[in-house]
C-alpha cells in the first residue's frame, strides 16, 4: 500500500528510521525520538509525501518491556489527500522523557497530544497549553497506564452516608447493587452475591422465578 | 380541618389532611421536569416525550431548564466524576418539594461502567426516588416510573422505588406469535 512511502522515509532518513513494519496493508516506521519533529516536518512539506491530513496521534504502554527499552509507543497516522497514501510513524519514549510537539506542523496535534499527557504523562516540548483535557486538574495520576488500577476512583464531592444500611431502598438483603466496592475476585469465584440472575441460579444462590410461583 | 390521619412511613410521620391530598393532586399531575440528560437514555427521553410515548397525557410535558422553576429532575444518563459536583449543585438550587429520577442503569447503579471516571449510581450524590433501569429502558417503562412516582407523591413518604421487570401481558404474547407466524407464512 504505502510500501512505496515507508522505504522512501527511511531512505530520507537513513540510521534514525530503524523498523518497518507491515501490518494488513498499513505501513508503519518507528524512528528515533530526536528525529520525531524532524520527521514530521519531511512528511508535511516534502512534495514527495505532502501529509496534509493528520489523522491520529496516540500512545501505548507496553508495560512489560524490559526495563531497558522505553515504556511508551507514541503513534501517529497522517494522510496525504493528494496520493492518497498512509503512513504510521512511531517513536519510543521514557516515563519521564518529554517528546517534541507536532502543533508547529498540524495543528491538529493540540488536543490530541493533551490527552496523550493527560493518559499516559508524556510531556511535550513547547506545545502551546500542555494540560488535562478529559480528567479534571484535580486528578492525580495518569489512568490510560497499565498500572493504574482501573476502578480507582478520585471523587470531587463527598458519597452520601445513609446510615443503617449496606444497601440502598429499595432493593432488599439479597439484591441489588452493594452500596460498597465489588469485590471482583470474591464474586468470580462464587463466594460473593451475584447480582446477574443467571450467574446466581448456576451457583445455586437463588431459586429460579418460575420455581417459586 | 377535615380528617387527620397520621402515617408513618418507615422512620417519617406525615400527617396529611384533605388540603395536603389536594396539593398532592395538583403536584403529581403537572410536573415540571428538568431533564439533566448526558448520555444515550437522552434518546430514549426524547422517545418519551415524542407523541408515540406520549408523556403529556401524564401532565409531565413542560420541561423548565432552569431548576429554580422545575420540580422533578430527571438524571438521564452517565455521570462522570468530573459532572458530579455539577449535578449536586442543580439539585440543591431546586426548591422543595422536588423529586429525583434515575433513568437508566448508569444513573442508577454507574451501568455496565465499574471505573475512575463514573460515579456508580447518583444516588451516592443526590437521594433518588425513582429508579427505571434499563440500557435504555423501554419508553413503557419510564412511563411506568412516572406513574410510581406520581403515586409516591400521592401516598407521601420519603422511600425510593424501582421500576420491576414486565412480563408481556398475555395479549401482547399472542399477538405477538402471530405476528411472526405471519412473518414466517410471507417469507
Amino acid at each position: 500500500m504505502s510500501q512505496a512511502v515507508a522505504q522512501a522515509i527511511k531512505s530520507r532518513l537513513g540510521h534514525a528510521a530503524t523498523v518497518i513494519e507491515t501490518f494488513r496493508g498499513d505501513d508503519r516506521v518507528i524512528v528515533d525520538a530526536s528525529q520525531w519533529r524532524r520527521t514530521a516536518e519531511l512528511l508535511k512539506t516534502d512534495p514527495e509525501f505532502d501529509m496534509d491530513h493528520f489523522l491520529e496521534l496516540t500512545a501505548v504502554d507496553y508495560l512489560e518491556r524490559e526495563p531497558e527499552v522505553p515504556r511508551f509507543d507514541v503513534v501517529l497516522i497522517v494522510r496525504s489527500n493528494k496520493s492518497n497514501q498512509r503512513v504510521i510513524l512511531k517513536t519510543r519514549v521514557r516515563e519521564t522523557e518529554e517528546l517534541d510537539s507536532l502543533v508547529s506542523v498540524w495543528v491538529g496535534a493540540n488536543w490530541a497530544e493533551r490527552e496523550i499527557f493527560d493518559m499516559f504523562g508524556i510531556r511535550f516540548r513547547e506545545h502551546p497549553d500542555l494540560r488535562r483535557i478529559l480528567m479534571y486538574p484535580e486528578f492525580e495520576g495518569y489512568p490510560l497506564r497499565k498500572d493504574y488500577p482501573i476502578d480507582k476512583t478520585q471523587p470531587l464531592i463527598e458519597y452520601r452516608q445513609v446510615e443503617g444500611t449496606s444497601k440502598l431502598p429499595p432493593f432488599g438483603k439479597e439484591e441489588g447493587q452493594p452500596w460498597t466496592r465489588i469485590d471482583w475476585q470474591a464474586r468470580l469465584a462464587g463466594e460473593d452475591l451475584q447480582v446477574s440472575p443467571a450467574i446466581s441460579l448456576q451457583q445455586g444462590q437463588r431459586k429460579a422465578l418460575s420455581e417459586s410461583e | 380541618m377535615g380528617n387527620l390521619r397520621v402515617v408513618k412511613d418507615g422512620d417519617s410521620g406525615f400527617a396529611t389532611t384533605r388540603f395536603d391530598a389536594l396539593l398532592g393532586w395538583a403536584r403529581k399531575y403537572s410536573l415540571f421536569q428538568y431533564p439533566f440528560v448526558t448520555a444515550c437514555c437522552g434518546m430514549e427521553f426524547m422517545a418519551v416525550a415524542s407523541p408515540r410515548y406520549d408523556v403529556a397525557r401524564f401532565g409531565a410535558e413542560a420541561p423548565r431548564f432552569s431548576p429554580r422553576q422545575a420540580d422533578l429532575l430527571w438524571v438521564v444518563g452517565t455521570i462522570s466524576q468530573r459532572q458530579a459536583p455539577v449535578l449536586r449543585r442543580i439539585y440543591e438550587q431546586m426548591a422543595d418539594p422536588k423529586w429525583v429520577i434515575a433513568f437508566g442503569t448508569c444513573a442508577a447503579c454507574g451501568g455496565f461502567y465499574d471505573n475512575y471516571t463514573t460515579v456508580a449510581g447518583i444516588d451516592k450524590i443526590i437521594p433518588v426516588d425513582v429508579y427505571i433501569p434499563g440500557c435504555p429502558p423501554r419508553p413503557e417503562a419510564v412511563l411506568d416510573g412516572l406513574i410510581l412516582l406520581q403515586e409516591k407523591i400521592t401516598k407521601g413518604g420519603l422511600e425510593p422505588m424501582s421500576v420491576p421487570p414486565k412480563e408481556l401481558p398475555s395479549l401482547m404474547q399472542i399477538r405477538s406469535r402471530q405476528d411472526s407466524l405471519r412473518l414466517k407464512e410471507n417469507v
